[in-house]
Parts: C-alpha cells; sequence; structure tokens
C-alpha cells in the first residue's frame, strides 16, 4: 500500500484530474468570463464588448446599489445574530444529551433539508399570511379572551385584525431565520460536544453557577465553532434570493434580487457581473475575518 | 467483617486515625445508573486531616463517589454529610469541597494566575486579596513566576499544579483528587507522591484521592477504602490493608499474593490448621480464626513472606509450627532478576507455581539459585492471612 500520493502519481491523477477538470470547466472559467463581463459594455441585446471599463463598478457603487449592499448585510447580519441566540442553547442541548435522544435530535435538525426549499418557503406563506395558522391562533386566543371579559362584565374587545405578518422585512428576516437555523446549530453543536466536559465542571467546582460558566469557559472555548458558524450563516444569508423574492415585499429587495433583475429583466449583464462580484468581495472579507479568529483559537491550543 | 486476628487488630494500630471528627460521613449511599448499580449501599467516615485513599479497579464506583461528593452527581438514596450537615441541596459551586481532575481541566484560555484566580473571583474575594492569594497559591506548588504563561506552555505536570493550586486557594474544607497521577510519567510520579504527602501536611486541609493503583494509595494514603463493583470491600491504614486483608478481592487487589484454596481443619483460640490440596504440607497459624471448621477458607501468602531454602538433606524445621508443617518442597521455574531484587516462580510437587521475591542483600545473591533447581519454602506461621470470602 502506497502511503503517499508522491509515490503513486499515476492513481492520484486518475482520483484528482476529473473532479480538478470539472471545477476548471464548469465553475472557475465561467466565473472568470463573469469577472471580465465586469469591465465590458452592453452594444447590442446580446452582445458585450470587453472595454475594460470600470464603469459598472462605477455604478454599483451609487448609493442606491450601496443602499441595498447595506440593507442586505443589515438583514445577514440580523439573520445571523438570531441563529446564534436561538441556535446555541439548541447545540448546548443537543450536546448535553443522551447519546440515543442525541441522534434524535440531530435528525430533526437536519429534517427540513429533506425538502426543497421552495416548497419550505410556500408552507412558511400558509403558516405567516392573514389566514394563516399564527393569525388563526391568535384569532382564537384574542375571541376567547373577548368572551372571558364579556362574562366578567367587562367591555368585550373590538374584532380581532389579522397581523400583517407577510410581505415585509420581518417576514424575511423570521423565513432566513428559518432556512438557516441548521447552519448555525451543526458546527456548534461539534464544537460543544467535543468540549473537555471536566472544565465545564471545574468551573462550578471553583464557585461558578451555570450561566457563568457558560459565559467564561464554554463561549470562548467554543470560538471556533461560533465563528464557523456565523459564517456559514452569514454567507448564504447575505446571497439570500428565494426567501426575499417570495416572503419580501416591495421594500425587502437584497443584493441576490437586484443581481437576478440585472441578468434577466434588464439584460445588463455587465452590472449585474459587477454586482455579483462586489457580494463575492464581501464574502471573501467574511471568510478572511473567520480564518483570523480559527487561527487566533488554534494559536492558543 | 472477617477478622484476621484478635491479636493485630486495625484499631489498636497507632497510625489509625481514629480519634479525629469525621468531616465527610456517606451514609448508606447507593447510586444507579439506568439498571447498573455504580455505588452500593456505601457507608463511610472520613476524619478530619486525613489523606484518604478511594482504591479500586476502574469501574468499581470509586470516581461515582467522589463526583458525588463533589455535587456532580446525586446519590440515588442515602445521604453524604460534610462537617455533619447534609450536602444533598447544595449544588456543586456551593459546596466546601474542590477537585483536581484527573484531566487537570485547566482552562486553556486563561493565564495562569487567571485560572488560580477564579474561584475567588466567583466568591467576591476583593482584587487586592485575591493577588496575593493566587501569588501564595503558585509558590505553595512551586509555580512562583508562571502566572503570566499560558497553559499551553506548561508540562503535563506543571498543569497539574496549576489545577492544585487553583483548587487549594479556595481554602476548601476536602481537596477531592481524581487520579492526580495517572497521567504523569513514572519518574514525575514518585516525585508528586511525596510532594502531594507534604503538601497536605502543609496546608492541613483533608484529601481525598481516587486511584486505581495500589502502590500510588499505599505510598501517600494515611487510610483506604478499597471498592469492588460498587461495594466498599475494607476500610483501613495501608498496613492494615497489604497484611490484613479481609477477602480474597482485596489480597489480591492490593500486593501480590499466592492464594491456596483449602479446609479448616482445626480452629482454636490461639492456633488453627488448614489443609490445602495445592500444598503438601497443612498450613499452621498461631492464631484462631473464627470460621465454622471443615469450613472451605483460602490462605493468602505474601511472596516476600516466603523462605526459600536450598533442598540439601531434611527439610528445614519452623521454629513456630509443628514439624513438618509450613515447609513445602518445589523446582525453581522462572528467575526474574531486577536489580534490587529477584522473583522466582516454584512449582510445587502437586503442579501449583508460586511466587516469591529475594532481595539482593549482596552483590552475588543473584547467583545463589538457579533455574530447575530443588528448594524448600517455608513461612511463619504468623505470615498467611486466612481469608473467608
Amino acid at each position: 500500500m502506497q502511503q503517499s500520493w508522491s509515490q503513486a502519481k499515476a492513481a492520484f491523477a486518475a482520483v484528482a484530474v476529473p473532479p480538478v477538470l470539472w471545477l476548471l470547466l464548469f465553475f472557475l472559467i465561467p466565473l472568470g468570463v463573469i469577472w471580465a463581463y465586469t469591465f465590458g459594455e452592453n452594444v447590442g441585446p446580446v452582445t458585450i464588448d470587453f472595454t475594460g471599463t470600470f464603469a459598472n463598478y462605477a455604478r454599483a457603487l451609487e448609493p442606491l446599489y450601496l443602499g441595498i449592499f447595506w440593507k442586505s448585510l443589515v438583514v445577514a447580519g440580523l439573520t445571523t445574530l438570531l441563529c446564534l441566540i436561538v441556535g446555541f442553547p439548541v447545540a448546548l442541548a443537543i450536546a448535553f444529551a443522551t447519546p440515543r435522544t442525541k441522534a434524535w435530535l440531530l435528525l430533526l435538525i437536519m429534517l427540513p433539508f429533506w425538502t426543497n426549499l421552495l416548497i419550505r418557503t410556500f408552507a412558511l406563506i400558509a403558516v405567516l399570511r392573514e389566514q394563516g395558522y399564527v393569525n388563526f391562533a391568535l384569532e382564537w386566543l384574542w375571541n376567547n379572551a373577548s368572551g372571558f371579559m364579556a362574562l366578567v362584565g367587562l367591555q368585550p374587545l373590538g374584532a380581532y385584525e389579522p397581523l400583517t405578518l407577510l410581505y415585509n422585512n420581518t417576514a424575511v428576516v423570521i423565513g432566513l431565520v428559518y432556512v438557516h437555523l441548521p447552519f448555525m446549530v451543526l458546527p456548534l453543536y461539534a464544537a460543544l460536544d467535543r468540549m473537555d466536559r471536566s472544565l465545564m465542571e471545574a468551573s462550578l467546582d471553583l464557585g461558578a453557577g451555570h450561566l457563568r460558566t457558560i459565559w467564561a469557559v464554554v463561549v470562548p472555548l467554543a470560538a471556533p465553532g461560533i465563528a464557523s458558524g456565523v459564517l456559514i450563516t452569514f454567507i448564504p444569508a447575505l446571497g439570500a434570493y428565494l426567501t426575499p423574492d417570495l416572503l419580501g415585499g416591495t421594500d425587502s429587495q437584497m443584493i441576490a434580487n437586484v443581481i437576478e433583475r440585472q441578468f434577466k429583466r434588464a439584460n445588463d449583464w455587465p452590472f449585474g457581473a459587477a454586482l455579483s462580484f462586489l457580494l463575492m468581495y464581501l464574502t471573501f472579507i467574511a471568510i478572511a475575518a473567520q480564518a483570523f479568529v480559527q487561527r487566533k483559537a488554534e494559536r492558543r491550543g | 467483617m472477617t477478622e484476621v486476628s484478635p491479636v493485630h487488630t486495625q484499631a489498636d494500630n497507632p497510625a489509625s486515625p481514629v480519634k479525629a471528627k469525621a468531616i465527610i460521613s456517606f451514609e448508606g449511599v447507593t447510586k444507579r445508573f439506568g439498571k447498573t448499580i455504580a455505588v452500593d449501599n456505601v457507608t463511610l467516615q472520613v476524619q478530619e486531616g486525613e489523606f484518604f485513599a478511594l482504591l479500586g479497579p476502574s469501574g468499581c464506583g470509586k470516581t461515582t463517589l467522589l463526583r458525588m461528593l463533589a455535587g456532580f452527581e446525586a446519590p440515588s438514596e442515602g445521604r453524604i454529610l460534610i462537617d455533619g450537615k447534609d450536602i444533598a441541596a447544595l449544588p456543586p459551586n456551593k459546596r466546601p469541597v474542590n477537585m483536581v481532575f484527573q484531566s487537570y481541566a485547566v482552562f486553556p484560555h486563561m493565564k495562569v494566575s487567571d485560572n488560580v484566580a477564579y474561584g475567588l473571583k466567583m466568591d467576591g474575594v476583593a482584587g487586592d486579596e485575591i493577588k496575593t492569594r493566587v501569588e501564595e497559591a503558585l509558590d505553595l506548588v512551586k509555580l512562583d513566576g508562571y502566572g503570566a504563561r499560558m497553559p499551553d506552555q506548561l508540562s503535563g505536570g506543571q498543569r497539574q499544579r496549576v489545577a492544585l493550586a487553583r483548587a487549594l486557594v479556595k481554602r476548601p474544607r476536602v481537596l477531592l483528587l481524581d487520579e492526580p497521577l495517572s497521567a504523569l510519567d513514572a519518574k514525575l510520579r514518585d516525585q508528586m507522591r511525596s510532594e502531594l504527602t507534604s503538601l497536605q501536611e502543609k496546608v492541613g486541609i483533608t484529601f481525598m484521592m481516587v486511584t486505581h493503583d495500589q502502590d500510588e494509595a499505599l505510598a501517600i494514603a494515611t487510610r483506604c477504602a478499597v471498592m469492588n463493583r460498587g461495594v466498599l470491600t475494607q476500610v483501613a491504614t495501608p498496613a492494615d490493608l497489604y497484611e490484613f486483608p479481609n477477602s480474597r478481592f482485596v489480597a489480591d487487589f492490593v500486593g501480590s499474593v499466592n492464594m491456596f484454596e483449602g479446609v479448616l481443619e482445626k480452629d482454636e483460640q490461639n492456633e488453627a490448621q488448614v489443609r490445602c490440596p495445592e500444598l503438601s504440607a497443612p498450613v499452621y497459624l498461631d492464631h484462631g480464626v473464627t470460621g465454622a471448621r471443615g469450613a472451605t477458607v483460602w490462605v493468602a501468602l505474601r511472596p516476600e513472606k516466603i523462605e526459600m531454602h536450598k533442598r540439601t538433606g531434611e527439610a528445614p524445621k519452623m521454629e513456630d509450627a509443628p514439624p513438618g508443617m509450613n515447609v513445602v518442597g518445589g523446582v525453581i521455574r522462572d528467575i526474574v532478576y531486577l536489580g534490587s531484587e529477584t522473583n522466582f516462580e516454584i512449582e510445587l510437587e502437586g503442579g501449583r507455581r508460586v511466587k516469591t521475591f529475594r532481595s539482593n542483600l549482596t552483590r552475588y545473591d543473584q547467583e545463589d539459585f538457579t533455574w530447575d533447581e530443588p528448594v524448600w519454602l517455608a513461612w511463619h506461621a504468623c505470615s498467611p492471612a486466612v481469608l473467608l470470602s
């Protein structure tokens, strides 16, 4: 058995060449083409001249589009924060569950992946719309409260006004949190699960309560896991397209929706490409930040 | 339960510190995990100032007992008292005990001084006092000047000292040590043994240690409890544990032993006699055994208590036993030279093999005996321990 690929170049090549070719042909080259478009100009309905212009980038940095970038960052950031706040206790609970329960809980976390995102999003619409289950439940509570007040001789409440939960920014954030929660929970769980339990016990033993222990010991030691969770939640949330498209209102556009419009309805590929690459640069910055946190944590051992 | 000898009891051993007051008491403590019983009805008292060892093979429940004391597990039945007060309602962070974990559990993201200060901060001790006490504690474990280091810059032994300082700085009523020496290499382990002893003398705190290593327990502890399958088998000083084991389990677990099954043929006030099928001569004892005549008993004979003589002519006579007793013949089958001593394995006439040690008193001792040499093995009437269970 060869231990190092350098001694079995043929075997290594047989395994490595197909995926490398695949990536080159269907990912890197098209990406390069799109990158070239960012310096091009529309000269006809389907013709693009590569003129080396920076006009597309200049336009992408206009306040209108910067505003949408900023908004996408805020929405993605808020989504990530909410996922972290909801996901951390969930991950902690899974990590501390008995092995049997743990397997079931992990299955539940991954269950949504078995369904298409589109179907899940439509299901969410059924839950959140004015004739949806949230409003039904609230209406039932409202009517019962009203009936109770009438019973004890108080002025009954007026007719129930259904809440508008859809087609606004709140709906987009709710949808994004719902979709991205597993991405946050899994890396957090992985980090918490491999943490030495005796460190937490030592903290308790030395007089810290549970919350102090989580704050002073668990969170700092789970920092690399938190950083990966934040990253793999933030990046897809930043580029989210379907959720803002289906759940958002007219003012809930995120950058992916604008990019889509450039490529399709506006038929302005160079500008769409420039917006896409700006988004990618942002993503790279996020990855670099995560790598920095990781390295700092590793240096600590 | 089984008192081997009415003459040598645990109570009149001067090393046995039974006069002090109980600091910890376990009263009928049982711990079940599902269907398995980890700790089975343990009643035990640890006295103020003792260095107490819980000794037993892995899975015997000793660590569970320690963790119940620290508050990480709750007893299924029974009570645990510290200074006479039931601590069931106290969470781990409110108990007057501190623990040194097997993995040390030094916080990797904190400096050494912050690790040691952690417990004091939790107690709301003032900043100035924290500083002095942390320095004192690091001094105590010989880590002065290491405060600014991160744990990954320390060796395993130094990390353990941090864990010790971190626990001792809180001045607990009892310091708990979970397998404190198991992760250290042999040289360091010997050094830490004596350091732990002197540390305990210096701080005057009661130490309670869990170990599976009988050498460690005998060397460090003032008193040991041997556990087997959740049950407390024997609680005694190290010497009593070794010389007066109360069961086959203890005799076998603590030290090396030759065990022979036999029948009690005679049991009187001042003498007893056991016939073992594997031994060609009866075993004579200079004390009573308090067993029923005809009962099955086990004779436990420590290797170093067996004398070995060259087999020239008549069998040697042991002056404290009737003629023909406590002497058997055999042939040397294996010799392991260990420098300070030599271990021999002797095959008896019936085929049973027996271990014996001989100190190499002179530089030529090891040349005395050789393979396949016929020898006599003999022992004194007070040497064997007779075990009823």
